[in-house]
């Protein structure tokens, strides 16, 4: 379309009233999360941030054990975006490189499992979750999180599109064995797209809830999100109390965007599958 | 365990090509080691409690005391369950109102950033993932305030222009109608991203020859850019319906007071919602894996339904 023409002003009103829809909402998570509850539910609203930030913050820690929220958010997060990492490059490695009987068939299930709603089996999860004794642990949370069809299915495209065969045998008849051939010539090739997969693994286990949400039970064990649920429980009825602790919740992710976000952009782009 | 220097297995080479070599059985087995974590972590925690789910739906199941076979008690308990008939209308009507909106307005933004010479690019591209990397919890809570009626951004600006405050959460169509604002904000991002991506893959020179024909940009965009995305389109359909079929932290965080029911009345309780009321709110793992068999035939239904509608209807050519 219009690609030879000239970009007309009403493609960068849509366009910024867009990006305006995608901030706006975080812009005023950080208003009514710096105004105190006076301030919060006067009408008209205040639409410029407060200077009772803090104060906000401050409230939240004594509520719920907050840090040790986020920490466990860290923790589950930083593994399950590892696990992704190295897993998927692994499997995706597999797939794309190594001959194997039944692979083209594995790879079908792989893809095929993508469009199983497994949140379904959620009670049967759970009594798994009981016999294993992991109720209320973060490794509830991390070992059925480690690994993913779409991560698997993004490396493989990835590996076969950039790592030449002749590569791969040159280092088989110098002897490497496979293991060797993975972790020490692979890997390292195509690292920055394991870091995307590993990023969308971590931010999809940041920002996870129906199941830490089933899982966790004492509040020292909670996640940020958990957290986030427990401030909207809590007697206090300061409005500001939840989107405080919504904004500080939200707060790592984006910082780390501001840093990495165009990497996801690419990543994700580059892992849809074009017409 | 090594391979033979003289005639190395020709990784990745077609299957006639290759020269079996004897190989250490460590060696034959290491393509089925690097893929075992992943089948081992889905059998384990996705697809044995998705199967096992159709066999505790046929108890009386309590958690901690006794499980008796009651047959398909549960079934037919749950259909003469207005409660089960409310939260499918609520699932339905949800998802169709966050889908449809999210997947056009998708369309339309990655048209215009599909575009040669459009300036920040990248800066357009990054804010639309930024709902995405928002979590569905605070997600959830802000929308919910900007709703509110009392002290909501969205009712004081309504009342500007002379509109009495509407009570979104109370309402059906209210709760229906933010629950879907919420999903929409949080993915239309993401599919934008999918759709321009696909767009993006479309050789230019096709619409060069179009434009020498006289197609104008609307005949270009649907005789062009749509049969194009068609993969990519029936791919978030389905998607789409998958996931939008399973919400639930939504309804859950919209209000503080009968949070299990999204309200006094289940005006907004979805099917995942009240499979989590039933089970681990009521303790009925029974009761609640039949609402979750119900859902899943629910799913499958829509997604093929959507399957077969997205890849047979064809525009004129």
């Amino acid at each position: 379309m219009n690609k030879a023409n000239r970009v007309r002003w009403w493609t960068y009103l849509l366009l910024g009233l867009a990006v305006f829809a995608c901030l706006f909402p975080l812009y005023w998570m950080f208003v009514v999360a710096s105004t105190d509850s006076a301030t919060a539910t006067q009408m008209p609203p205040e639409i410029v941030p407060g200077g009772n930030f803090f104060h906000l913050a401050g409230l939240v820690l004594e509520t719920v054990p907050f840090v040790s929220s986020m920490v466990n958010s860290l923790i589950v997060a930083g593994a399950i975006g590892v696990g992704h990492a190295v897993l998927c490059s692994l499997a995706g490695f597999a797939f794309a490189k190594l001959r194997f009987r039944g692979r083209n068939a594995l790879f079908l299930i792989v893809v095929l499992t993508m469009t199983v709603p497994t949140q379904l089996g959620v009670i049967p999860q759970y009594m798994i979750i009981s016999a294993l004794d992991w109720v209320d642990t973060l490794q509830a949370l991390i070992v059925p999180g480690l690994a993913s069809a779409f991560g698997i299915f993004w490396m493989r495209q990835h590996i076969g599109a950039t790592i030449s065969d002749e590569l791969l045998q040159a280092a088989r008849i110098d002897g490497a064995t496979t293991w060797q051939i993975f972790w020490r010539i692979a890997f390292p090739l195509v690292r920055p797209a394991a870091f995307v997969i590993g990023l969308l693994g971590f931010v999809t286990a940041w920002n996870d809830f129906l199941w830490p949400f089933i899982v966790l039970k004492s509040p020292e064990m909670y996640t940020a999100q958990i957290a986030i649920k427990a401030l909207q429980n809590s007697l206090d009825i300061d409005l500001g109390l939840a989107m405080s602790g919504s904004f500080l919740a939200t707060l790592p992710l984006l910082l780390l965007f501001v840093f990495v976000g165009r990497r996801m952009v690419a990543g994700i782009m580059d892992g849809a599958f074009k017409g | 365990m090594t391979t033979t220097l003289s005639t190395p297995r020709a990784a990745g080479a077609p299957p006639a090509a290759t020269t079996r070599v004897r190989q250490g059985i460590g060696e034959r087995l290491a393509p089925y080691a690097y893929i075992a974590p992943f089948f081992l972590i889905f059998a384990v925690f996705g697809l044995v409690p998705l199967l096992f789910t159709f066999y505790v739906a046929l108890f009386d199941w309590n958690p901690i005391g006794e499980h008796i076979f009651i047959g398909l008690d549960n079934f037919t308990r749950l259909l003469d369950d207005a409660r089960f008939w409310n939260a499918a209308w609520n699932t339905i009507s949800i998802w169709l109102l966050s889908t449809v909106p999210q997947l056009l307005l998708a369309l339309g933004l990655a048209h215009l950033l599909n575009h040669a010479r459009l300036r920040f690019a990248v800066f357009f591209r990054m804010s639309m993932l930024v709902p995405y990397i928002t979590s569905v919890a605070a997600t959830a809570i802000v929308f919910a305030q900007m709703f509110d009626r009392d002290y909501g951004l969205l009712n004081w600006l309504l009342g500007l222009v002379g509109v009495e405050p509407i009570d979104f959460k109370q309402s059906v169509w209210g709760s229906h109608l933010l629950i879907a604002v919420m999903v929409t904000w949080r993915w239309f991002g993401y599919t934008t991203l999918l759709y321009l991506a696909s767009l993006q893959a479309i050789p230019r020179s096709l619409y060069e020859a179009a434009a020498v024909d006289g197609a104008g940009g609307w005949k270009q965009f649907r005789h062009i850019s749509i049969p194009s995305l068609r993969p990519v389109i029936v791919f978030t359909i389905v998607t789409s319906t998958i996931g939008g079929l399973q919400i639930f932290t939504e309804p859950l965080l919209i209000s503080r007071v009968a949070a299990q029911t999204c309200g006094a009345v289940r005006q907004c309780q979805t099917l995942t919602l009240f499979l989590y009321e039933q089970g681990f709110g009521q303790f009925q793992f029974g009761y609640g894996a039949a609402i979750g068999v119900a859902l899943f035939v629910l799913i499958i239904a829509f997604a093929a339904l959507n399957y077969v509608l997205s890849t047979r209807v064809r525009p004129e050519r």
